[in-house]
């Protein structure tokens, strides 16, 4: 079960591993939005390393903005990930963790392996999707099952009609589900493998396109940038759109390093995705960013970032792809780590909220000034980014030390309440607007 | 003078404790596997032969800087000259460097720093080991 967060003693943690040569200093430039300022390259010897040490809650719960309320629905998940709001406001949440099988191939990984084993909390994850009833909407809910049981690092959902959908780090499965269902036995058909070896970066995010025909699947890439040979990186930094009733496929879109959460945007009904970028490129690179994922597009990993920027560690070149990389549509920060998106409908948490993306940054450890570490919101206007982003859920960060991490963001229109995955107090949030039934915070069970 | 049956030449005392001199040998090899392998990788560009460079330079500091460690307590014993231990240092300082450069991604790991770095390291052992080897002098590492 889960460790108590609490006073976590890892003296070395706060790896201010190094070095005056990184990081942050320099008078901050503009890293989001459609057009983001990117300097030059900053290949330190040594690559800045900063994660945040742990800390739990202690009864404390994350900031929003005035007009709304945060509290915690549930906590002792098994690593939250991914959320799914079902018709009858059930929530499901995929717990897991994979990747473990991507060997160790040189002494940094050794090392790297050691220093990122202080930014987790030691829970194994719980390779299952649980289900959260609130019948009587007081934001707490009263019934709580695991829904499926026995899956391999599950990470996506989705559902179409009947059919539930669930990406495990190799495979996409399909389980027959009844409204009202709290339990599904068996092992679910297999629609689809997926591209499974190495796995470095695991996560196999999965959204319906909106007519509910093709399932859409983020693969991330098997390296940072290349360095573990160009061979595995075949079905790799990919979005595929899988034909829902053969489940044959087909590659969307491709040099995308990291498609960590897939979305359809509500009122385009355009496929749109939250992708990380590369790493030890220099704090201010390269931004991670949302996109619309386009037919056929190229994003440019690994050869290039944000278009035609040549990124002069992949040898040989490609300038044939770089020349036709496309650019993103919105940066989000470098290292900011999205890995949770999901739009607003039905008028959204109101005000400011209304039309827009919430976007779950769930924190950086390349660069010495943290950043990410709290749920964004980038409004649009008619289906696209309109100005700036906004902060919507911080405080996830207090001296400097990390009491949550954002993955998941869920928005459940029915009900103008949005869900939160917190991966390191393996709690989920729920962000209402005050006032409204339900909204009245709960006592914190802890964190 | 009796001949070594192996070499066919007068046998010379090193005045090297043995385990010193085992300890000594790796860093000398190790280092010349790193160069050759950045060689390798920077003909191929295929990533095993710079992980090889990458493991074959940490194995040198390991052993290289357990012989530091001797050469400096041998050396403030009075039982080595200084030019030794400072040879072992210059040497395993290079081969740090080095294994931070090796740690970038891909392409990045060698370029033409890694392979100065490679060379430097490899020259810096053979010239200390080849101190190390010659016939005893009086007040030699032991």
């Amino acid at each position: 079960m889960t460790r108590p967060l609490a006073p976590v003693t890892l003296a070395p943690v706060t790896l201010a591993l190094l070095l005056a040569a990184c990081g942050s200093g320099a008078a901050d430039i503009r890293q989001t939005g459609p057009d983001p300022v990117l300097p030059a390259q900053d290949r330190a010897l040594v690559p800045p390393i900063k994660v945040a040490e742990p800390a739990g809650w202690n009864g404390a719960t994350p900031t929003v903005p005035a007009g709304l309320t945060i509290t915690p629905y549930a906590t002792g998940f098994k690593v939250p990930r991914q959320m799914l709001v079902l018709p009858n406001g059930d929530l499901l949440v995929a717990e897991g963790k994979g990747g473990a099988d991507a060997p160790t191939l040189r002494p940094k990984d050794l090392i790297a392996d050691y220093i990122k084993s202080f930014a987790g909390n030691g829970v194994k994850g719980g390779d299952r999707v649980s289900l959260l009833r609130d019948a009587d909407g007081d934001g707490r809910p009263e019934l709580r099952t695991v829904l499926i049981d026995g899956l391999d690092a599950p990470y996506g959902l989705a559902l179409v009609g009947g059919d539930l959908y669930v990406a495990e780090q190799g495979s996409l499965k399909r389980y027959g589900y009844t409204t009202g269902t709290t339990r599904i036995a068996g092992k679910g058909q297999e629609i689809t493998k997926l591209p499974s070896k190495v796995n470095h970066h695991w996560t196999k995010s999965l959204a319906a396109s909106a007519d509910g025909s093709k399932l859409y699947v983020g693969i991330g890439s098997n390296s940072n940038v290349g360095e573990r040979g160009l061979e595995v990186e075949e079905d790799r930094a990919v979005v595929w759109e899988i034909d829902r009733a053969t489940g044959a496929h087909r590659t969307l879109a491709s040099g995308i390093r990291n498609p960590t959460a897939l979305a359809i945007e509500p009122r385009t009904g355009a496929l749109w995705s939250v992708a990380n970028e590369r790493d030890e490129l220099g704090a201010r690179l390269v931004p991670d960013y949302l996109t619309q994922v386009r037919d056929g597009a190229f994003y440019g990993w690994p050869y290039s970032y944000y278009g035609r920027h040549v990124d002069p560690r992949v040898h040989p070149q490609r300038p044939d792809l770089v020349s036709r990389a496309t650019v993103p549509d919105y940066a989000l920060g470098s290292h900011v780590a999205a890995l949770g998106l999901s739009f607003a409908t039905n008028g959204g948490l109101g005000g400011a909220f209304a039309e827009g993306a919430f976007v779950g940054e769930h924190g950086s450890w390349n660069r010495q000034d943290l950043a990410g570490y709290k749920v964004g919101w980038v409004p649009f206007a008619g289906g696209r980014p309109a100005g700036q982003p906004r902060d919507l859920v911080t405080g996830f960060i207090a001296d400097g030390k990390a009491r949550g991490r954002p993955v998941g963001v869920t928005f459940d229109p029915a009900r103008h309440v949005l869900f939160v995955a917190d991966d390191l107090s393996n709690t989920v949030w729920r962000v209402a607007p005050a006032g409204r039934r339900g909204a009245a915070p709960a006592s914190p069970t802890g964190g | 003078m009796a001949l070594s049956p192996v070499l066919g030449t007068a046998p010379h005392r090193t005045g090297l404790h043995p385990l010193h001199a085992l300890l000594l040998g790796f860093p000398v090899a190790l280092f010349a596997t790193g160069l050759a392998a950045d060689i390798a990788y920077l003909d191929t560009a295929e990533m095993q032969w710079s992980n090889f460079a990458a493991w074959a330079n940490a194995g040198a500091l390991v052993f290289g800087g357990v012989v530091l460690a001797w050469s400096v307590l041998a050396a403030v014993r009075g039982r080595t000259r200084w030019l030794y231990p400072l040879l072992l240092a210059a040497m395993w300082v290079v081969g740090l460097v080095n294994a931070f450069q090796h740690s970038h991604d891909a392409w990045a790991s060698v370029g033409t720093t890694g392979l100065i770095l490679s060379i430097l390291s490899t020259a810096l052992a053979v010239v200390a080991g080849w101190i190390a080897y010659s016939p005893a002098r009086a007040g030699d590492v032991r």
